[in-house]
């Protein structure tokens, strides 16, 4: 359905649960939205409503949701690539399958929201404003990297989003801090803490929980359910797997993670709903990767190479959107091609960035410990003569 | 000291030609980087996550032989019996196999130890005991720890896994608030002496922050615990036994980076080796090194090196083993024989542990000592990623540390 009319933004909000953003779409009326209907299994709720099924949004809003999706996941590849030509070491855990999450949220909140997840963290950093370059650099160890090249693969961190965290469930009362920040500072704006299916059993995570809910805070929880904690099935790790229920005192909202426009909807819902005061949410974002735990881990140890393939062939984030595009007659055939081959030439060439970035400087071994000039002056090393002076 | 030299001297700690073509003047560091890359050239996987720790295959440490292995006196008890090729992650597969063997109320838990453990550790153990002996934790370090003070405070036995140190901050509440003093303020009533906590640390070489840690600082500053390093499999089998047999809660820190890097051939029968004592692996009368676990090996070749300087150096080389209760006679009676000391380990110096030995050492050998305790020890920042060469006392610092030593 195409309008082109001026509409209130007042009725407009009163639909379901549009975003600020869409709402200055409208207002705007040289552009032209999209209504798509999602399908009755998005969303299953606790303790709340769900959000509509049928989402309003620019077709301008779509096709930059497709060219983050697929630039997302050409990143990840080149790590893959990279980290297989031994240029990066350590750890690497990649997102490859659960691009929608990271996009679907980014485009229903603002740079005011803030974001905390866990390891898997280099497409939210993508999102959240970290350039290609310095992610594929930080994960190479260079200078050029966004945390210097002192993170890492897990440590990667933009000024809205909180990383990157390598304990598994740390992150979670964090961002309940964060949240209270929030609150506290009049900010009219949320919180995401992600954490896995693995961590969702972590008691630090409850911890947050009952804060937040105490003193309601603006913290949506959300649980990236991609069945598996490292190699063990959900099942055998929890108790109860319906992560949105896990909250008790706290409403809960599944969604199906491998739809962009699911995921943008139900964010756009909880940040309204955390905004309005009316507290916490959890969101169990059913998601999936493709490639194992990290680069250690094949990923067929522990589940069929079949499911893999059902998952990529039928529940493809990209594939998805891609219908929908076409569908709706967004934009051509061609038009998409071009996109993904601007995509490809753009990590290409942030891959020849970073290489050519160089290594820190050994100065940067002894930054950042404490505050500059925090009054210490010196830090020991490893001999009694090895002293390193500010 | 430029960035290459340094990698290369960290590189070279094998006693190979290569490291003596390093010691010779004239070498391109460039030519050694190269022979050391190809040596390690592998195929598109990624590499092992216990590192590599290539001197360690050529040390006199290792007892390489199955006499070699025997002749060792703590080890009386299996002298007669046959000894297997092991290596630190069979070794310590095999120990726990005899304690589920032996001990009916054993059980082993932690997180993804049912298929066999991230290293590999726990391999079989659900095959041959069952798993409702042998099962799977979700993630929960606090939980775990709780859960396996609970069960031995009913007399049961509980090895519990915390799949690397750097995770077992969660659980530190449980250790040191419970674990360690449940005998006491229960005034003997209840004890947890059936836990035994495994763990690997250490760095790998790629580990950053999260997956290179040495915790045994912060444990060893708590009453109540014992806390255990082993430095090879012969070593880690009997002390992993020993601490699971020892009645009171023993944090077993595995460095992992011996997991497949030390091979030695190993007794198959059931033996325990001494808590608290520590060994004496080379006896010398010039200066007494202490370390522990893998620095071992690296103290090792930064004796070899310091020789080079000083020929007819004589070093008493001293494997602490355990940390808590530490072998205090064994190392001051070293010192009043040499009148010198260094320590080094990978954790950060300031309140690491060696500064526990040494304000000791000072207070007991006072008047002995013919120069300042020498500490090699990491430096005191978060254990980096791509500067942990800068970060570890390598074969080189500790090198300059005994010729410091020496001539005071």
């Amino acid at each position: 359905m195409l309008s082109t009319q001026k509409i209130s933004l007042a009725k407009v909000a009163a639909k379901a649960f549009i975003t600020p953003l869409t709402v200055r779409t409208f207002a705007s009326s040289a552009v032209r939205n999209v209504s798509i209907n999602l399908h009755k299994n998005s969303f299953e709720s606790y303790n709340c409503d769900a959000p509509a099924l049928d989402v309003e949004i620019s077709k301008e809003e779509l096709v930059r949701m497709y060219k983050s999706m697929v630039t997302m996941r050409r990143m990840e590849m080149a790590s893959d690539g990279l980290y297989k030509a031994k240029l990066i070491r350590g750890f690497c855990h990649l997102c490859t399958g659960q691009e929608a999450v990271a996009v679907g949220m980014e485009t229903a909140l603002t740079a005011e929201d803030k974001i905390i997840t866990a390891y898997r963290c280099h497409g939210f950093t993508y999102m959240r404003g970290g350039s290609i370059t310095s992610i594929l650099a930080e994960l190479l160890g260079r200078k050029a990297g966004i945390s210097g090249g002192k993170g890492g693969s897990m440590h990667m961190f933009t000024p809205n989003f909180f990383g990157g965290n390598g304990i598994v469930g740390a992150q979670v009362p964090l961002g309940a801090g964060i949240a209270f920040a929030q609150k506290y500072q009049g900010h009219k704006a949320a919180t995401f803490s992600l954490y896995g299916d693995g961590a969702s059993n972590q008691g630090q995570v409850f911890e947050a929980y009952n804060m937040a809910k105490l003193w309601e805070l603006p913290a949506v929880f959300v649980c990236e359910n991609n069945r598996y904690g490292m190699g063990t099935a959900a099942s055998r790790s929890s108790a109860n797997t319906s992560y949105f229920k896990r909250g008790d005192y706290i409403p809960g909202l599944k969604v199906n993670g491998m739809d962009v426009l699911a995921v943008h909807q139900a964010v756009a819902y909880a940040k309204e709903w955390t905004v309005s005061g009316k507290g916490p949410l959890l969101l169990e974002m059913e998601t999936y990767r493709y490639g194992g735990h990290s680069m250690s881990d094949p990923g067929t140890t522990y589940r069929t190479r079949e499911e893999i393939q059902h998952m990529r062939s039928n529940n493809d984030p990209i594939t998805g959107l891609k219908q929908r595009l076409l569908e709706f007659n967004i934009i051509t055939e061609d038009e998409m091609k071009a996109i993904d081959k601007a995509a490809r030439v753009e990590v290409d060439q942030a891959v020849e960035e970073a290489k050519a970035s160089g290594e820190p400087d050994l100065s940067e071994f002894w930054t950042q410990i404490y505050q500059k000039d925090a009054g210490v002056p010196s830090v020991r090393g490893r001999e009694p003569e090895e002293m390193h002076y500010y | 000291m430029s960035t290459t030299l340094l990698r290369s001297a960290r590189l070279a700690s094998s006693l190979s030609s290569l490291s003596r073509t390093f010691l010779h003047q004239g070498t391109t560091v460039k030519h050694l980087h190269t022979s050391l890359k190809t040596h390690y050239a592998a195929s598109n996987s990624p590499p092992p996550a216990e590192g590599f720790l290539p001197g360690v295959a050529n040390s006199q440490l290792i007892k390489h032989t199955h006499h070699d292995a025997l002749r060792n006196p703590e080890l009386a008890g299996v002298a007669n019996g046959e000894t297997k090729k092991m290596n630190t992650f069979q070794a310590i597969n095999d120990a726990m196999s005899i304690a589920l063997a032996t001990d009916d109320t054993a059980c082993v838990f932690g997180e993804d130890v049912g298929f066999g453990g991230v290293f590999r550790c726990t391999m079989g153990l659900a095959e041959m005991f069952g798993r409702d002996r042998v099962f799977n934790t979700p993630l929960s370090e606090q939980g775990i720890a709780g859960f396996g003070i609970g069960m031995a405070a009913m007399g049961s036995t509980a090895i519990a896994e915390i799949q690397f140190a750097d995770y077992i901050f969660p659980a530190f509440d449980q250790i040191v608030n419970e674990a360690a003093k449940y005998r006491y303020r229960s005034g003997g009533e209840f004890n947890v002496g059936g836990l035994c906590i495994r763990t690997p640390c250490g760095a790998v070489g790629h580990g950053g922050h999260y997956h290179s840690q040495s915790p045994e600082a912060y444990f060893a500053h708590t009453p109540g615990i014992k806390v255990v390093v082993p430095r090879s499999p012969i070593q880690a089998k009997g002390l992993l036994l020993a601490s699971i047999r020892d009645r009171n809660p023993t944090i077993f820190m595995e460095p992992k980076i011996l997991y497949r890097a030390a091979v030695e051939m190993v007794p198959v029968g059931d033996y325990e080796l001494p808590l608290g004592k520590a060994e004496i692996l080379t006896q010398g009368k010039d200066l007494t090194i202490v370390g522990w676990g893998a620095q071992l090996y690296i103290l090792e070749n930064a004796i070899q090196l310091a020789k080079t300087k000083m020929p007819g150096l004589s070093v008493e080389l001293i494997d602490l083993r355990s940390i808590l209760p530490w072998d205090v006679e064994t190392v001051c009676n070293s010192v009043n024989k040499t009148g010198r000391l260094l320590i080094a380990h990978e954790a950060p110096k300031t309140q690491g542990f060696a500064a526990e030995i040494a304000s000791t050492v000072m207070e007991r050998c006072f008047l002995r000592l013919e120069a300042p305790i020498q500490r090699l020890c990491s430096y005191d920042t978060p254990f980096p990623l791509v500067f942990e060469k800068f970060h570890v006392p390598d074969m080189v610092r500790c090198a300059e540390g005994i010729e410091r030593a020496m001539k005071f």
